[in-house]
């Protein structure tokens, strides 16, 4: 059986050879046009005049297009058309392209983009938290919030309580690979575009929109990324769209690739977040009643902003049942690069607000973290339970149709109506508010296995022991004090707009055995293209090497989701299976038949096929049943089961099942300059039965490493005028090889997933980046050890913010 | 436009560049080696890495014209004469030293440079060798252990099949 291996990346070879090919490494037809944006030199405004007679009589320019140049929609939102390719006249963040350069090279295009002369009447933008507020910019016309049980009442009847606030940094993707994107015209107006994206199907439905034609005219192709982690979900579409609009005025084919700084000035980040919390507790550290509220900055256009916020509200729990909680949620409309997408989807930010309060709590009893947390988890799984079982909730309700992009997680215009429920799946079943163990938005909890998770990881990171060696260590030493922090993760896994959960896939087997595999997954490096072929080869019998990835195209498999939110294996795996089991259950048909047996004898294995007593090659049962004029190609389809979510009323089962993980980080501190390392890292994780436990293993070290960049070295910094100063790696730090932890464990949980998965898998992209939460705890367990007072360590915590803990530790 | 010539991967190439044409345009572009990538324009990420004159040198910095005359080694360059993986390339798919695989030519590069000057490196030795070298996807973990393994010493491994 070919899944459950620890093959190698499918691409493995072509990469350490240099072969593998990406968009920027495609042969270019002869006459390409290669683009760049010119871009405000303004956060906010109006612009008066552009004069761009310079610019078109540079050196190899061919073409300048404004705004009044664009055919038809003028639009690359992902969600409410408020992102407009090519400014119209307003000015909404330093860095927003006003206008976009063909010329006959990149550099002549990049040369070109800087000499338009532009004025502008400037504004005051909109920055901080607090312009926000006091201007009332935001989306949505006011807070969501999500609420369970009598949260005031139990805040004022809890024999203690605090409050407190943790501010947290946005993040930079910093895909190794910059946004590309090349259009080739085609007869008729047609068009085909290879796009570095994670959503092919977005790209070609804001290509169609921009050339006025069908999507049935577009193509969008990508055998591969150089990286996603979120930032090719969306920010992708204004390459796509600039390239397709030139390449059908023109006739000529169109190249775009942003340099890094360009990329890093024009495209999302991560959303950054404040989290006030207001939490009541008793003697053991167990929680009453807690009110969050959350206040994250969206940037200039919706994107994907509310449903990333949404997430950061339904991991606000983490892993902990809170009797009576309160999620207030404030998404502002601020004058900088629109947040996107990223690792996690706000999962993170919710995750280390509750993270931050059980740290506040247990230094104010004076307890544990570790023993805090355990406290508060909720019930353990029982024997029976069966997350997909149930059958509470009933999706019936399909979405209207639409203009906006249905297949974009973006597409919540309904929010602000009452229509909420028919869109986002429907009617549910509420769950008693006094049920036990149930999320803060009403989803019994029932696939819980953190209790014996923590016990392994605890006692593999002989963390009782380190813990009290640290604490000797620490009372001989006044320059360096380290510290240890034991952190739980539990993700919901689904797509929370309910209809994105599906999937297709097309499989052919040609007359010699060879198998021909595509769905409509992307390749970012994550290892899918191999996971799903392991599932393919698995179905047939035979040896991975029999089947053939191939690049993922809206022309074979049509109406994809984004590779996105961790579903990549879970549906695209379980579409080819059902393709797979199509063609094997015809070939399987016509075998019984020819040699007079049951279905149920005909078995793939090991690359032959037996039938009653006879064995035979695949490739010749293959061509037996080609003979036998028996299709060989099939489509397959999958939709997860049994989800439903109101997004408006905060209620339902959003998720299908929750993927888990522990670790625990060891640091230690400079006291005198903040500086810090990481010393040794312990991860547990769950991927219910791993698909390929080393891609797996991959997903969460990376992951790790990934979101403990996030919270210490990483840090954007904005000026006053809304610049980003942070534009490139000099400036911005990824966290590098020798940042790496000395000793870094990780172990997988490995037991199937009690839903009904593809071979009881779990998804494993996002769910390890919040492990690197204890890393930002270590980091304020540390500066703990330099005085009596809460630390408040905020995130990034950079040496210069470590520095200022450890002086509020100090008082 | 100027004329340069130099031995890419054992081969004598030749083309026109402009003064400020840099190498690893120059390979991508004007040689069609589209291993070498581009991932941050400035020197840090070392996606660009070949090797010039036996040296590790950051393609991205070095004009072509720099290069004239030189000898210059690229990742399409690694494999032995008989197409086999060599040893480096081997360890990084064996020990899943790679993801999305756009800093895998850099990364080979880098480690390739490091066990000629030093065959038995620790592995506080790789760790530092590679500071410019930024792997956004893997950790890092998988690459220092392919690296280890490349340089003979043992490595616990979850070895490929």
């Amino acid at each position: 059986m070919s899944v459950a291996k620890p093959l190698p990346h499918d691409a493995a070879r072509l990469h350490v050879t240099g072969q593998a090919r990406y968009v920027d490494d495609i042969p270019l037809p002869q006459g390409t046009l290669h683009l760049a944006f010119g871009v405000s030199r303004i956060a906010r405004g109006q612009i008066k005049a552009m004069t761009l007679e310079e610019v078109k009589t540079a050196p190899g320019v061919v073409a300048v297009l404004t705004a009044d140049d664009l055919p038809f929609a003028n639009d690359v939102s992902p969600s409410v058309h408020d992102e407009p390719l090519l400014s119209d006249g307003p000015v909404h963040y330093m860095g927003q392209p006003l206008f976009v350069v063909a010329a006959t090279s990149h550099r002549a295009a990049r040369m070109a983009a800087r000499l338009g002369n532009i004025t502008y009447i400037e504004e005051t933008p909109i920055l901080t938290i607090e312009d926000a507020l006091a201007a009332d910019a935001r989306f949505e016309d006011g807070p969501r919030v999500y609420e369970k049980g009598r949260v005031d009442a139990a805040l004022t009847q809890a024999p203690h309580r605090l409050q407190g606030r943790i501010e947290m940094g946005g993040q930079e993707h910093f895909y190794l690979e910059g946004q590309a994107a090349l259009a080739l015209p085609q007869e008729g107006g047609d068009m085909v575009v290879q796009s570095s994206t994670q959503h092919p199907t977005e790209i070609q439905h804001k290509v169609a929109e921009a050339l006025g034609v069908p999507m049935h005219a577009v193509r969008v192709e990508i055998r591969r990324m150089g990286g996603g982690f979120g930032g090719k979900e969306s920010q992708g579409n204004a390459l796509a769209v600039a390239c397709a609009v030139v390449a059908a005025q023109s006739g000529r084919p169109c190249k775009m690739r942003y340099d890094r700084d360009d990329d890093m000035i024009i495209t999302g980040k991560r959303h950054d977040f404040r989290i006030d919390y207001d939490v009541g507790y008793d003697a053991q550290g167990r929680i009453l009643g807690i009110d969050f509220t959350h206040y994250t900055r969206c940037g200039w256009a919706q994107d994907l902003s509310l449903p990333v916020a949404d997430r950061a509200m339904l991991h606000a729990d983490n892993a902990y049942l809170l009797p009576a909680a309160r999620i207030t949620s404030h998404r502002l409309r601020t004058n900088m690069q629109s947040a996107t997408a990223f690792r996690g989807f706000g999962g993170p930010q919710g995750m280390l607000g509750i993270e931050r309060v059980m740290d506040h709590v247990a230094h104010a009893l004076g307890r544990d973290g570790a023993e805090v947390r355990r406290i508060n988890y909720y019930a353990a799984m029982t024997e029976s339970a069966d997350a997909s079982g149930g059958g509470i909730f009933d999706p019936k309700k399909q979405p209207t149709l639409s203009t906006e992009d249905l297949a974009s997680r973006g597409a919540v215009r309904a929010s602000s109506g009452s229509g909420g429920s028919a869109r986002f799946g429907g009617a549910y079943s509420a769950v008693p508010e006094d049920a036990e163990n149930t999320t803060p938005y009403s989803m019994p909890v029932t696939d819980f296995i953190l209790h014996e998770m923590t016990d392994q990881l605890l006692d593999t990171a002989d963390y009782d022991r380190r813990k009290a060696d640290l604490a000797r260590w620490n009372a001989q030493n006044e320059t360096l004090k380290k510290g240890i922090a034991f952190s739980p993760v539990k993700f919901g896994i689904s797509f929370t707009l309910t209809h994105l959960n599906q999937a297709g896939a097309l499989v052919h087997v040609y007359q010699d055995g060879s198998i021909h595999l595509n769905h409509g997954g992307t390749e970012m490096g994550q290892g899918l293209f191999q996971k799903v072929a392991q599932v393919a080869a698995a179905r047939f019998g035979v040896n991975v090497a029999a089947v053939k990835i191939t690049a993922t195209d809206t022309g074979k498999v049509p109406n994809t989701s984004a590779t996105a939110a961790s579903s990549g294996s879970d549906l695209n795996g379980m579409a080819v299976q059902a393709a797979c089991s199509t063609i094997r259950d015809r070939i399987a048909a016509c075998l019984a038949e020819l040699h007079g047996c049951s279905v149920e004898e005909v078995v793939f294995d090991g690359g032959d096929v037996r039938v009653g007593g006879v064995q035979m090659s695949f490739a010749k049962a293959v061509q037996t049943a080609y003979e036998n004029r028996v299709s060989l190609s099939a489509t397959g389809f999958y939709k997860t089961p049994d989800v439903a979510w109101d997004r408006i009323a905060g209620k339902g089962r959003p998720f299908f099942y929750f993927a888990y993980g522990a670790a625990v980080s060891e640091v230690v501190i400079d006291t005198r300059t903040g500086e810090n390392r990481l010393l040794r890292v312990d991860l547990l994780h769950d991927a219910g039965a791993s698909l390929n436990p080393a891609l797996d293993i991959g997903q969460i070290e990376g992951g790790f490493v990934q979101g403990a960049g996030w919270l210490t070295t990483e840090e954007l910094v904005w000026d006053d005028t809304g610049r980003l100063r942070t534009h490139a790696p000099s400036t911005y730090k990824i966290p590098a090889c020798s940042d790496r932890p000395a000793v870094f464990n990780v172990a997988l949980w490995n037991a199937a997933n009690p839903a009904r998965t593809v071979y009881r898998s779990k998804a494993v992209g996002e769910p390890p980046f919040m492990l690197g939460i204890s890393a930002h705890l270590a980091l304020a367990d540390a500066c703990s050890a330099c005085g009596p007072h809460f630390p408040d360590l905020q995130a990034p915590a950079t040496a210069e913010e470590v520095l200022r803990a450890v002086g509020r530790a100090r008082g | 436009m100027a004329q340069v010539s130099m031995t890419v991967n054992g081969k004598t190439v030749s083309g026109e560049v402009e003064g400020r044409t840099l190498l690893a345009e120059f390979l991508r572009e004007g040689l069609n080696l589209t291993g070498t990538h581009i991932g941050c324009d400035t020197s840090q990420c070392g996606a660009c890495v070949v090797h010039v004159n036996g040296e590790a040198v950051k393609s991205c910095t070095m004009f072509a014209m720099e290069a004239d005359g030189a000898d210059v080694g690229t990742i399409e360059g690694q494999a032995n004469a008989d197409g086999s993986l060599n040893v480096i390339q081997q360890a990084f798919q064996d020990h899943h030293g790679l993801q999305c695989g756009f800093c895998t030519p850099g990364m080979v590069m880098s480690a390739a440079a490091l066990l000629k000057e030093n065959p038995k490196p620790s592995e506080a030795e790789v760790r530092t060798y590679l500071e410019g070298n930024i792997c956004r996807c893997t950790g890092y973990h998988n690459i220092v252990k392919a690296i280890m393994a490349a340089s003979g010493q043992d490595v616990s491994a979850i070895a490929a099949e």
